[in-house]
């Protein structure tokens, strides 16, 4: 606020007190009507503006908790024992999980519409690490049910009856994964599922990068399918999934044309330096 | 379930989403042409004419209230009542220029400040969330700034008509209206860039209320105003 304004302030400020002085003159009673309704207002906003605060921090742990996880996952292609990597995982996302819970106690009563922007960033990252170790797992695409299936939290019972005074709540909570967040979510991961093809191939893996292309290929499929009729921000994410994709498909022709011909020891090198090249415009993934 | 199998649940989910919204879109067209008829009819009271029939217009507009009723009591039906945020913003700007209206009404009949309770009685709408369709805390007061606007002009006008009361009356209903949003702590939102204009509405009456004083014209026949 510039100094003149804070100026102004004070002069109102002293003119305001004169009235309430005066107003209290009048009648016996201080506050006005109009004062003593914002103060309701005024409440009001806090609350509100709090418990959005609180939900951006925790989308925010949700966040980093679910990047951490996604780079621990990269390291299936390095390391020898695939299992003890996805069981680290798995650790980690249930305690993503338990985060989204505390999501969930938040807007118990609300409209998870009216705080979504708060935690959807977060939100998305978890659909995009949860369904990077669903398809290392599995080779498929995690679908939202079973997302949501994972977002059910049982509470303390006794806790809760004792602060819960009018009706009998359910012990059981949930956290709906919209679709928008899903889709988002998903779109993000073609980016992962790009990296993993570029890194199994640097460890003379053959197989992941022909699998990963033709997943990678369905699901550019399912959003051309869905095109432009989807929120403004899948239009953005399909150019960079057209990126990913490519890449991909250039990876599994180099291997197909010259994966016979150069020596297995070598193929790591032709792909490290193919990698190098591609990389610039990986930021925007 | 498949790629594809998914897909296409998303995509149904996606259309569904957007007949909703082509509904709801209709209702507030609708809405928004009986919002703009109102704000005609009140228009009329900035015409030095005007002035003599302040109350036979709000009565007008009073009328054209309950054809919002019933638009807002269609567009209720044209979603789950739960979901109200997530197609809030189909509605926010409008029910904010309702808002306005009725407080103008309310203030040009009786000098006072609209309670949210009232409006929500004119709008035919909630005050809680848990109720139904409800008028959200935020549009409420966006609506109160609007009007703030709108009195800094007919302050001036109702000088240009002869009605030198008027703006001093004016001038303490926002001056108390102004000392109310102080004591919000408003984040940096859109409510907090219309509430940053309301100064410059109250610079205005008060210099209309200064060029009255100076030639002595501020004179309050009833002496309501001070003692």
């Amino acid at each position: 606020m510039s100094e003149k304004e804070g100026e102004g302030c004070v002069r109102k400020r002293r003119t305001d007190s004169a009235q309430m002085l005066e107003a209290e003159r009048r009648d016996a009673n201080p506050p006005s009507a109009v004062i003593s309704a914002f103060k309701v207002f005024q409440q009001e906003l806090d609350t509100k503006h709090d418990k959005y605060e609180r939900l951006v921090k925790i989308s925010r742990d949700v966040t980093i908790e679910s990047k951490r996880t996604i780079f621990l996952l990269h390291r299936v292609t390095s390391v020898p024992n695939m299992e003890d990597v996805l069981a680290e995982a798995d650790v980690k996302l249930d305690c993503v999980q338990q985060k989204i819970g505390q999501i969930a106690e938040e807007l118990k009563g609300e409209d998870l519409f009216q705080f979504h922007k708060a935690f959807t960033a977060g939100i998305q990252e978890y659909v995009e690490a949860a369904s990077f170790q669903h398809f290392i797992r599995h080779r498929t695409l995690i679908s939202l049910e079973e997302i949501n299936a994972r977002l059910v939290f049982i509470r303390d019972c006794e806790a809760d009856t004792k602060d819960d005074t009018g009706r009998q709540a359910s012990p059981v909570l949930t956290f709906q994964v919209t679709p928008t967040d899903y889709l988002l979510g998903v779109a993000d991961l073609t980016g992962e599922l790009m990296r993993m093809c570029i890194s199994s191939v640097g460890n003379g893996d053959m197989d992941t990068p022909f699998q990963l292309g033709s997943f990678l290929r369905e699901i550019h499929d399912g959003f051309s399918y869905i095109g432009n009729t989807g929120p403004y921000e899948v239009s953005k994410k399909l150019h960079t999934l057209r990126q990913s994709l490519a890449k991909v498909e250039d990876a599994c022709y180099t291997l197909r044309v010259r994966g016979s011909e150069i020596p297995k020891h070598m193929l790591a090198d032709v792909f490290t330096s193919r990698a190098a090249i591609m990389d610039p415009d990986e930021g925007v993934a | 379930m498949s790629v594809t199998e998914m897909f296409t649940y998303i995509q149904g989910f996606l259309s569904a989403d957007q007949d909703v919204r082509e509904d709801i879109r209709k209702v507030v067209q609708a809405l928004e042409q009986t919002a703009r008829e109102i704000l005609t009819v009140l228009q009329s009271v900035h015409h030095p004419a005007g002035f003599r029939d302040i109350p036979s217009r709000c009565r007008r507009a009073r009328e054209l209230f309950s054809a919002v009723r019933t638009q807002v009591g269609e567009l209720k039906t044209k979603f789950p009542v739960e979901q109200y945020y997530r197609f809030h913003e189909h509605w926010k700007f409008v029910l904010q220029r309702l808002t306005f209206l009725a407080a103008f009404v309310v203030y040009l009949e009786s000098d006072s400040l609209v309670t949210r309770e009232e409006v929500v009685k004119i709008l035919g709408v909630e005050v809680d969330r848990e109720k139904g369709f409800h008028l959200d805390v935020e549009d409420y007061l966006a609506g109160v700034l609007i009007m703030a606007s709108e009195l800094s002009r007919l302050a001036v006008n109702s000088v240009t008509a002869g009605d030198y009361g008027r703006p001093l009356r004016i001038s303490n209903f926002i001056n108390e209206l102004d000392s109310g949003f102080r004591l919000l702590n408003l984040k940096n939102d859109p409510l907090r860039k219309r509430y940053d204009g309301l100064k410059y509405d109250v610079k205005k009456i008060e210099e209309v209320v200064y060029d009255l004083s100076i030639r002595g014209l501020a004179k309050e026949p009833e002496a309501g105003e001070d003692k």
